[in-house]
């Protein structure tokens, strides 16, 4: 393979082509557009298609038909479409249709400041549709990744029949870096899972206790002979609507089982120093480049620093966290807003060990304010 | 006997695992609308394989769950554009979308234009009672002026979208409007929609006559049925009047009917241009 020189949105529309997303929906907008605009070129060479719809209500819902379809499929946004989007992202969730969203962050609220970076859609990403259900996000910090991790997306949408968030930021969209993409044979690609049973037997959202696809029942794609029934509405396991509390619970816990008893399988990190550290930095996504500097300059200073940099964000890996902090005396948690995935931290290693860095003007953290935080915690006292 | 082969025909396409009765009120339109589908799929000697009806949210939202194609209900106002990914991956699909006026013209308007801007082979069906039913009888950007509706107490004072007249603009390939009275019309126009290579649309009037018909005292379903009757005219007959006296009738007839390229024929080519660019 050839090194290129290449763009994190790039990156992120070839890791799509390489994982068999052959159907993508978009609408322009920066800093995601380059994603859209790659699709555009590359699906029709391999047999895909793209569309540009009216708005990212459309085009998370054609995502979504696609996928009804039989198709992998993505869409990209930035903030503004990202909150558009998230009624049908609660679709996808609740009728559990695997499909991966991107989310170029860039600073908001509103139009905010176009298009400098931002991390400000990490609770949007938990909790931006309405009503209680699992969600997988994804954060890259580089180029190479920005791939990798698009892969892994489609690879997890389709293995927990599941919308995925990849959650991009400006820095790691705009980006260029040298990178070599692995050769398509080399890559583990998921696909859909296929039913076994003939049409009459087929239950699209079957609650089975145990054996093949427990929690996770094949989706069989429309127009090949099983005909059923897919709505937003509760409902039972044929796909029809229900009232019935005795069909509601057990769903929603099934749906949250699906994602709660893969933890090991989805929980993506990185861990380095942590043995000896007496402080642990925390970060992820563009922040993490920033952080991770930090922590070796705090290194070569004589500070005892750990780094975890968590490529899954959601579901927070809550025992990669507790682990890795519970004995230490302070965790750093930079991030470009003021305060997000810190909440998460502080609820599992408690309030008063966790320190803010957020930054929320849409410039980058630098390395020096983390090192001034370190630094700041390590003085003895 | 013809009642009687045609409840036949029904039930061959009406769901047997879901439990009936349905949600809709008892004299209601959708299901007179529901059974001209089925009949006009069945005239067209389809494979319910290849069938897939797909509609958004209120009491139109509610009819694909009782038939048996493959169907999807989904989020309000999107149906058109969850069917257009479909459609894409799926061109070989008879793909149906049914929409009430709210659904389709108010919170969906932007989708409803596109799709039928771009042509795609989609067909809509737009059932027209002129009001939003579900939640009680609120205004739709189809119901007549100066009416009482449950937000406009004191009579409605915003213009009408005319659905079919909005679809031929916009450029779809095939447009006709009946009405749920005029029901063989409306089955053979849902047949010639639906044989129809690019997005066509119809539109069948109804009613809802326990909210709208309530509200501002117009009696039955039947009473309510009678009215669409009396105030419906042909296209042809409406040539012949001046705007005064077509003020306040429903025009039935074909509106547009072209033959211009479908979206995912179009494409198909721009797939056989980038793989020649790739060699």
């Amino acid at each position: 393979m050839t090194t290129r020189l290449m763009q994190g949105d790039e990156a992120c529309a070839e890791g799509a082509i390489a994982a068999g997303c052959r159907f993508c929906a978009g609408y322009p907008i920066t800093p995601a557009t380059e994603i859209v605009e790659t699709l555009s070129r590359r699906l029709p060479q391999v047999g895909g298609k793209f569309i540009q719809m009216e708005d990212e209500l459309a085009s998370i819902a054609a995502v979504i038909g696609a996928s009804v379809g039989g198709a992998k499929a993505l869409t990209a946004t930035s903030g503004p479409g990202f909150s558009l989007m998230q009624e049908n992202i609660g679709y996808a969730a609740m009728a559990e249709i695997p499909c991966v969203i991107v989310d170029v962050q860039r600073l908001g609220p509103s139009t905010g400041r176009p298009t400098s970076p931002s991390q400000g859609e990490v609770m949007q990403a938990r909790w931006g549709t309405h009503g209680d259900h699992p969600i997988i996000a994804l954060a890259p910090d580089s180029v190479r990744e920005a791939f990798d991790l698009t892969v892994e997306a489609f690879n997890f949408a389709e293995r927990y029949r599941t919308p995925v968030i990849l959650l991009m930021d400006e820095l790691v969209g705009h980006m260029r870096e040298p990178v070599e993409l692995p050769s398509p044979g080399t890559l583990e690609v998921t696909e859909r899972t296929k039913t076994r049973v003939p049409p009459e037997w087929y239950k699209p959202f079957e609650n089975r206790p145990e054996g093949p696809n427990v929690n996770v029942p094949p989706l069989v794609p429309f127009g090949e002979g099983y005909r059923y029934h897919i709505t937003g509405l509760h409902h039972d396991e044929r796909g029809y609507p229900t009232n019935r509390l005795e069909e509601i619970q057990p769903w929603l816990e099934r749906i949250f089982r699906k994602i709660d008893s893969a933890l090991s399988d989805i929980i993506l990190y990185e861990a380095r120093g942590i043995e000896d550290a007496n402080t642990l930095v925390i970060a992820y996504g563009a922040t993490a480049r920033s952080a991770s500097h930090a922590v070796r300059q705090a290194r070569s200073r004589g500070h005892r620093v750990g780094f975890l940099r968590l490529k899954t964000i959601w579901p927070f890996p809550e025992e990669v966290v507790e682990h890795a902090a519970s004995r230490l005396h302070h965790v750093v948690v930079p991030e470009l807003n003021l305060g997000q995935l810190a909440l998460e931290v502080e609820r599992i290693v408690g309030r008063h060990k966790v320190c803010r860095v957020g930054r929320a003007d849409g410039e980058m953290i630098q390395p020096g304010e983390i090192l001034a935080a370190i630094e700041d915690l390590e003085k003895p006292v | 006997m013809k009642q009687q082969s045609e409840s036949r025909v029904h039930r061959r396409y009406l769901r047997h695992s879901k439990r009936f009765p349905n949600v809709w009120c008892a004299g209601c339109g959708i299901g007179i609308v529901l059974g001209a589908i089925i009949r006009a799929v069945d005239s067209l000697g389809l494979d319910k394989d290849d069938v897939a009806m797909i509609s958004g949210i209120g009491c139109t939202g509610r009819m694909p769950v009782y038939v048996d194609f493959n169907t999807m209900h989904t989020t309000h106002g999107r149906a058109l554009a969850f069917a257009t990914g479909l459609k894409m991956v799926k061109p070989e699909m008879k793909i149906i979308v049914v929409m009430g006026d709210g659904d389709a013209l108010a919170i969906g308007g932007n989708h409803f234009i596109h799709a039928a801007r771009r042509n795609i082979g989609l067909t809509a069906i737009v059932v027209n009672n002129a009001a939003y039913g579900m939640t009680g009888g609120q205004h739709s950007p189809t119901t007549p002026q100066n009416i009482k509706t449950a937000t406009t107490p004191y009579g409605h004072i915003e213009q009408q979208f005319p659905i079919a007249e909005l679809a031929a603009t916009a450029g779809a390939s095939f447009v006709a409007r009946s009405t749920v009275y005029h029901v063989r019309e409306l089955e053979s126009y849902f047949a010639q929609a639906v044989s129809k290579e690019g997005f066509s649309l119809v539109e069948a009037v109804s009613y809802c006559h326990t909210t709208l018909g309530r509200i501002n005292r117009w009696g039955s379903a039947s009473d309510m049925l009678r009215r669409i009757k009396e105030q419906s005219i042909t296209k042809q007959q409406a040539e012949s009047l001046t705007p005064e006296e077509i003020e306040g009738k429903i025009i039935r007839g074909v509106f547009a009917e072209r033959d211009i390229p479908e979206y995912t024929a179009q494409y198909d080519k721009v797939i056989a241009r980038a793989r020649k660019e790739v060699r």
